[in-house]
């Protein structure tokens, strides 16, 4: 023994504190380093993984830099056009009642040209999960101005800042989608720091669990991070999240048990 | 077994079709002339019969897009709509040729452009043969004339459909959408269960269960190569499609010196105006296109060499008469005769043109 560790000696099962879902596949993300989405994806395939639910999932990828969510989750999915997903999880759920599905959108995608979808599934109550990633911005396209980028926000497209009187107020999809009847459980999480990570992969398995209730549709709103588009380094951007996006979007349950949160 | 015989509306017919024909999933949007369809199927409540689902829409966009969500799963899915719906369903029936992905479409076609008018129209040949949304692909489209053949494109379209991985229009017009005949009602055929989807669709999102690889449905391809390879296969399935499914009606074409090109309501119209040619003795025939997309190139030709002059009928500007020109032999008599914006032509002016272009010259 010359007191060298070897990788055998460390790989052991008593010694296993974190292990990589088999839900999630090896393919590298191609998401920017400190990007939310990753997190968020992992969340969702370790709550399908633990639920047992593998070989029952159906998964809808939008557009936005999610677009490839069906290269690392490693469950049936379906890539649907910008903003349709929820038309697409509709059919699904309509058709194979029995299944787990979910439609996985950027802001772009569930909250401007997919709204009229967005609202109407929520509205007709169907039965899927929908897990809305909240960046304020269009990441993909190049950082482009979001229906949820805040007052004042500089984009591409609003280089001096969101202003409110020509470019329209953010919208908050969340609250507005948990006015509807159709919805049972509607919350906002993130996923930028580790107590926010279990909280959220809470909420997630939460929804899940809605789902296979068959009373309504459960959406989850993480608020997250496009470090690249807010030309930020991913640390900073999430100490500016913190700052700017949580008090206009905060966190937390809005409708629990198809009733609204009550607020202070 | 005797068949049962019914009175219907084109569009009720076409409705009844989809139900007997195992569909297990019909998504749309109300517009005039086709609203029949999801009435019918409404009042039927398929979902006590054959377990069929019926859901309206909030809008065509999101109907095409529920077809994406059900095919992508190896359903027998479909919707129905009008001109300015089917429209709006372009960037979903690209994305459902681009995955791959069989589904119904019917078009009860009205005269455009715009909201237009409700009367029927045969002014979305253009958008219905040649793509209609972005990027190079082809999607079958079935003209039915009659009410019995609205009946019969239910299962007909399914059939090629699934067959080939690819949507299926069938493009109608109010008149026939709208028209009463006498239809037979086939058999009750039965919708295939989760377990026939899964043989038989291996593709099908269904969910991996039995130890498979993950399935995805997508268009999507970020490597040019790989993506142009794609291309490459869809242009060969067209290709087989285009040699395999032409199909079309002669009537009087044996003896004729002069043939009409016509499809649809205007194939059956011009059937009377055949009648007041021979009747002058005159050997009017009618060559009429059943399938739009793939198109009877080869018999278009034949024709154009046969015959001393084409006339092309059609309630548009003249959209098919430009795929009649392009495969006809240079120096062909070919003119149109059609009218727009809903009007549906008679029989005699549809003669007197004939008459005066060909006859009288
Ligand atoms: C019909 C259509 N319009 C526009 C685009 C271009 N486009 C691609 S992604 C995107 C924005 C996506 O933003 P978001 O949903 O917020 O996702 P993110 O990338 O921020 O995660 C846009 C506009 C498209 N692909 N399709
Ligand atoms: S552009 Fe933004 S949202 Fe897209 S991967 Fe990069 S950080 Fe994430
Ligand atoms: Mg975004």
């Amino acid at each position: 023994m010359d007191g060298t560790i070897t990788k055998e000696a460390i790989f052991k099962p008593e010694n296993i504190v974190y292990k990589k879902t088999s839900l999630m596949t090896d393919n590298i993300l191609s998401y920017c380093p400190g990007c939310g989405h990753g997190t968020a994806h992992r969340l969702i395939m370790e709550v399908i993984d633990e639920m047992g639910l593998e070989s029952e999932t159906i998964g809808i990828a939008p557009v936005g830099c999610s677009v490839l969510a069906y290269e690392f989750m490693n469950v049936d999915m379906q890539q649907a056009a910008h903003g349709r997903a929820p038309a697409h999880a509709t059919a699904i759920k309509r058709l194979m009642p029995h299944k787990t599905v979910f439609a996985y959108q950027g802001d772009g995608d569930l909250a401007a040209i997919g709204t009229a979808e967005t609202i109407h599934a929520c509205n007709r109550g169907e039965n899927f999960t929908t897990f809305f990633i909240n960046n304020g911005i269009y990441g993909m396209t190049g950082g482009q101005m979001a229906p949820t980028t805040l007052p004042g926000m500089k984009s591409s497209t609003s280089p001096y800042g969101r202003d409110l009187k020509s470019m329209g107020h953010p919208i908050k999809m969340t609250e507005l989608v948990a006015q509807l009847p159709g919805t049972y459980y509607v919350t906002r999480q993130a996923v930028h720091t580790p107590a926010a990570v279990r909280k959220a992969k809470k909420a997630i398995r939460k929804a899940i669990e809605i789902q296979q209730m068959n009373v309504g549709l459960s959406f989850v709103e993480i608020v997250s991070n496009c470090n690249s588009g807010w030309k930020m380094a991913p640390v900073q951007s999430n100490h500016w999240m913190e700052e700017n996006m949580f008090p206009f979007y905060p966190l937390g349950d809005i409708k629990v048990d198809g009733k609204l949160i009550e607020k202070k | 077994m005797e068949k049962e015989l019914r009175l219907m509306k084109g569009n009720e017919a076409f409705a009844e079709a989809v139900i007997r024909a195992g569909a297990d999933g019909y998504f749309g949007y109300p517009i005039t002339p086709q609203s029949e369809v999801m009435e019918y199927l409404m009042a039927q409540k398929p979902e006590e019969q054959t377990g069929m689902i019926v859901l309206q829409a909030e809008s065509e966009v999101a109907s095409i897009n529920m077809l994406y969500g059900g095919a992508g799963c190896g359903k027998r899915v479909l919707t129905s709509s009008s001109s300015p719906g089917i429209s709006l369903m372009q960037e979903g029936l690209s994305y459902l040729a681009g995955a791959e992905l069989p589904c119904l479409i019917m078009n009860a076609a009205r005269g455009g452009p715009g909201l237009g008018t409700i009367q029927p129209g045969q002014a979305d040949y253009f958008q219905s043969v040649k793509g209609g949304g972005h990027g190079d692909y082809r999607i079958i489209v079935i003209a039915p004339a009659s009410v019995q053949e609205m009946y019969d494109s239910a299962k007909i379209g399914f059939d090629l459909a699934f067959k080939y991985r690819t949507p299926v229009l069938v493009l109608t017009d109010g008149a026939t959408g709208q028209m009463m005949e006498k239809v037979y009602i086939g058999e009750q055929h039965p919708r295939l269960t989760e377990e026939e989807i899964k043989e038989k669709y291996p593709w099908a999102t269904t969910g991996k269960s039995g130890g498979r690889e993950r399935n995805i449905i997508t268009s999507l391809d970020l490597d040019p190569y790989r993506h142009e390879r794609h291309n490459i296969k869809l242009q060969e399935k067209y290709k087989t499609i285009e040699e395999n499914e032409v199909v079309f009606e002669e009537i009087n074409i044996e003896d004729a010196d002069y043939a009409i090109v016509a499809y649809g309501t205007t194939s059956r119209i011009c059937q009377k105006t055949m009648q007041l040619a021979r009747e002058k003795g005159i050997k009017l025939g009618i060559f009429r296109l059943i399938s739009l997309w793939p198109f009877p190139k080869k018999e278009i030709r034949e024709l154009s060499k046969k015959v001393k002059g084409i006339l092309c009928v059609e309630m548009s500007a003249g959209q098919m008469i430009e795929d009649v020109r392009l495969n006809s032999v240079d120096g062909a008599h070919i003119q149109h005769y059609g009218r727009m914006g809903g009007v549906i032509p008679s029989p005699t002016e549809i003669f007197d043109f004939f008459e005066k272009n060909y006859i009288k010259d």
